[in-house]
């Protein structure tokens, strides 16, 4: 065995420096989820009566059912790509812990679409009435929630992978296990957004997120290793 | 140092490999021509172990691949149909991610992989997608080549190469085999390996 | 535990036969058990003072929803074994438990709405165990949209699989809902570690309903994971056998 055997940590950087690097030869793809975000949220305000108090009742809903449909739209570029063009199945033959190289994928796929949609929420929530001194407690709630739903997506994504047309099923795959999510981070949000306290819920989310980082890689990693049979 | 015994393989319904005994050593190659459809894309599949035999053994060093499957796997360079590359990415950028995930790699141990592939004039900003088939074609033997690894399962290696491409092709495999490699190839037409240790099977029957 | 034995379950033609077998034994009691149950609870049984009536439905609602949680874990560990150890049985039979495990959850919401207006003056509340609830109905649908959406049958099988195992951490919470949370259910007054709080007129239908809805669910399990078997093996020759023995029912 090679002493210069690429560890887990280095093939695991690999994956995410090639993605990032991908990402930013086709910069216009990862603006798309963040458009839609926008739309979407601004829809609310646009279909109710604009009044502020009524908006910043409506905004903690408005914002996270925007951030869950816009990760679902941007779920599908996780690892469509990959299989498609064949290097998906060379990553299952690196003898690389395949969950981990599959983990960094998500990752790196969070740093262009959760992220991004996390930062601008708080200035969406602004927009919908939320008073400034709310947005770094909003901000945590979104980044934390937006951490689990992109691993509870790379399950879904991997479980659609063998399926043509798949952008309904993945929905309805993704959102019931999302609920949780959903649940306390608007919980977390609304609490954020009149003042009180959100440690609460936001230890759920953070509990969310840390039983997401352990468990979804693992079954990413196996739905996609079925896919590829 | 590769055994397959008593395979058996089914697709849906259909009974693709009936009981396949096959065995290379180093130093050996096998080429599969088989026709259309019996079975030479699946059977390296699932000695790479995307695919599970319902019955029958693979062994790799004496040991079956379930046991230690990572294992196994840094030991394997599996060429599929495609060329496996990232359209986006320049070739020397491909191959230096591809060595990453498994070892160290030089830059000049790339620059010179190109060389010997017959791409050394090659713009090195250029994205694949702007090659041609053939030299994919060729850039994916050169990730071949720079794997180092030492059982090599390659389908239809010779697709999409010309002339020199295929002299190329054949010289890496000459090399890969006089250095103690294994080889087991899947194509249409045989590659014109000089050693005696190239076996050639025309059926999926006839591998013993 | 003989290892043999489970393999040998796993094996179609067995597993044909012995699900043949095994069917009527189930399907005469359940019958017998429902009737007598829920003739028993829905018309004998003595009113509930705070409820009157109205109660009666947990005679059909309660025992949907006990089921609507066993038949997921059974579909979960099925769909493991058959992930595990390959035993293309297992995927038959979790296959079939799919559409039972959702006609239940439905019967279970649905049943709920019904004595929810009574009850709470709504036909529905966001409440913790609703919700969860729908959640595992989701979970039924998507494994069985899953399912059909791939092409490549062993794939399907074992995509399917992984959601199934993943959706069982549901199943858990749906029970633990009522504890966790302020919820418009009553905490458990059965399944209590001091035993159960109902009174024994009230209760001895309930579980003779739950009983018999138990045995119906094997029944309906075994008749369609057998049909399944059969869907799949139809190239097999033990199937023309089969059928020859015994005539035109097989």
């Amino acid at each position: 065995m090679s002493s210069l055997q690429s560890s887990a940590w280095r093939a695991a950087s690999t994956v995410i420096r090639r993605d990032l690097l991908l990402a930013f030869r086709r910069p216009g793809e990862w603006l798309q989820p963040l458009a839609f975000f926008l739309i979407v949220t601004l829809l609310f305000p646009l279909s109710t009566d604009p009044e502020l108090a009524r908006l910043r009742q409506l905004a903690p809903a408005a914002l996270w059912v925007a951030l869950l449909l816009a990760s679902m739209l941007a779920l599908d570029f996780l690892f469509r790509e990959d299989a498609n063009d064949g290097t998906l199945e060379q990553l299952a033959l690196s003898g690389q812990p395949f969950a981990v190289l599959l983990l960094a994928k998500t990752a790196t796929h969070w740093m262009l679409t959760g992220l991004p949609l996390a930062v601008v929420a708080p200035l969406a929530a602004v927009a919908l009435g939320a008073p400034a001194s709310s947005v770094p407690q909003v901000l945590v709630t979104l980044l934390l929630g937006s951490v689990s739903l992109s691993l509870i997506g790379s399950i879904g994504a991997g479980l659609t992978l063998g399926v043509r047309r798949s952008g309904a099923l993945l929905s309805l795959l993704v959102l019931p296990l999302a609920i949780p999510t959903l649940v306390f981070g608007a919980r977390a949000t609304q609490l954020a957004m009149v003042g009180e306290s959100v440690a609460g819920p936001l230890y759920l989310l953070g509990a969310l997120a840390v039983l997401g980082l352990t468990l979804a890689p693992l079954a990413a990693a196996a739905a996609v290793r079925i896919s590829l049979e | 140092m590769l055994e397959v015994s008593e395979l058996h393989l089914w697709r849906g319904d259909r009974h693709l490999l009936r009981g396949l005994n096959l065995s290379l050593a180093p130093g050996e190659a096998m080429q599969l021509l088989w026709p259309n459809g019996t079975g030479k894309t699946s059977l390296l599949r699932t000695i790479a172990g995307f695919l599970y035999p319902e019955s029958g053994h693979v062994r790799w060093q004496g040991q079956s691949i379930d046991q230690d499957r990572d294992a196994f796997h840094r030991d394997l360079a599996y060429q599929g149909h495609g060329t496996a590359l990232k359209a986006d990415l320049s070739a020397t950028e491909n191959l230096r991610f591809a060595c990453d995930l498994r070892h160290e790699t030089s830059a000049a141990q790339i620059h010179d992989a190109l060389d010997r592939v017959g791409l050394q004039g090659l713009r090195p900003d250029l994205p694949v997608r702007s090659l041609s088939a053939g030299q994919q074609r060729r850039v994916s033997l050169a990730r071949v080549m720079l794997w180092k690894a030492r059982l090599w399962l390659l389908d239809e290696p010779a697709s999409n190469l010309d002339a020199s491409g295929q002299q190329i092709l054949r010289d890496l495999l000459e090399r890969h085999l006089r250095g103690g490699g294994l080889a087991l190839l899947a194509a249409h037409q045989a590659v014109p390996l000089d050693s005696a240790a190239c076996r050639l099977s025309h059926s999926p029957g006839a591998t013993a | 535990m003989s290892w043999a034995w489970f393999h040998r379950f796993g094996s179609p033609p067995y597993f044909y036969r012995v699900a043949g077998l095994l069917t009527p034994w189930f399907a005469w009691p359940a019958a017998v058990l429902l009737v007598v149950g829920l003739g028993w609870g829905l018309f004998v049984s003595p009113p509930d003072k705070l409820q009157g009536d109205a109660y009666r439905i947990i005679y059909i609602h309660v025992p949907n929803s006990w089921l609507s949680l066993m038949s997921y874990s059974a579909m979960a560990v099925s769909a493991a074994i058959g992930l595990i150890w390959r035993i293309k049985v297992a995927h038959a039979v979790a296959a079939a438990i799919a559409p039972a495990g959702a006609a239940f959850t439905a019967v279970s919401l649905l049943t709920g709405m019904l004595w929810g207006q009574p009850m709470w003056g709504t036909y529905w509340a966001w409440d913790p165990r609703i919700v969860f609830e729908l959640v595992l109905l989701f979970f039924f649908l998507g494994y069985i949209a899953l399912r059909s959406a791939i092409d490549d049958l062993n794939r399907a099988d074992r995509t399917s699989a992984v959601l199934a195992i993943v959706g069982v951490v549901n199943v858990p919470i749906v029970h633990y809902s009522v504890i966790w949370w302020n919820s418009l259910h009553q905490a458990p007054s059965v399944l209590r570690t001091d035993g159960p709080s109902m009174p024994i007129q009230m209760l001895a239908p309930l579980l003779v309903s739950f009983l018999g809805f138990t045995l119906y669910f094997v029944a309906v399990m075994l008749v369609r994971a057998r049909a399944e078997v059969l869907h799949r093996e139809r190239g097999g020759d033990w199937i023309r056998e089969a059928v020859a023995m015994h005539g035109n029912s097989p």
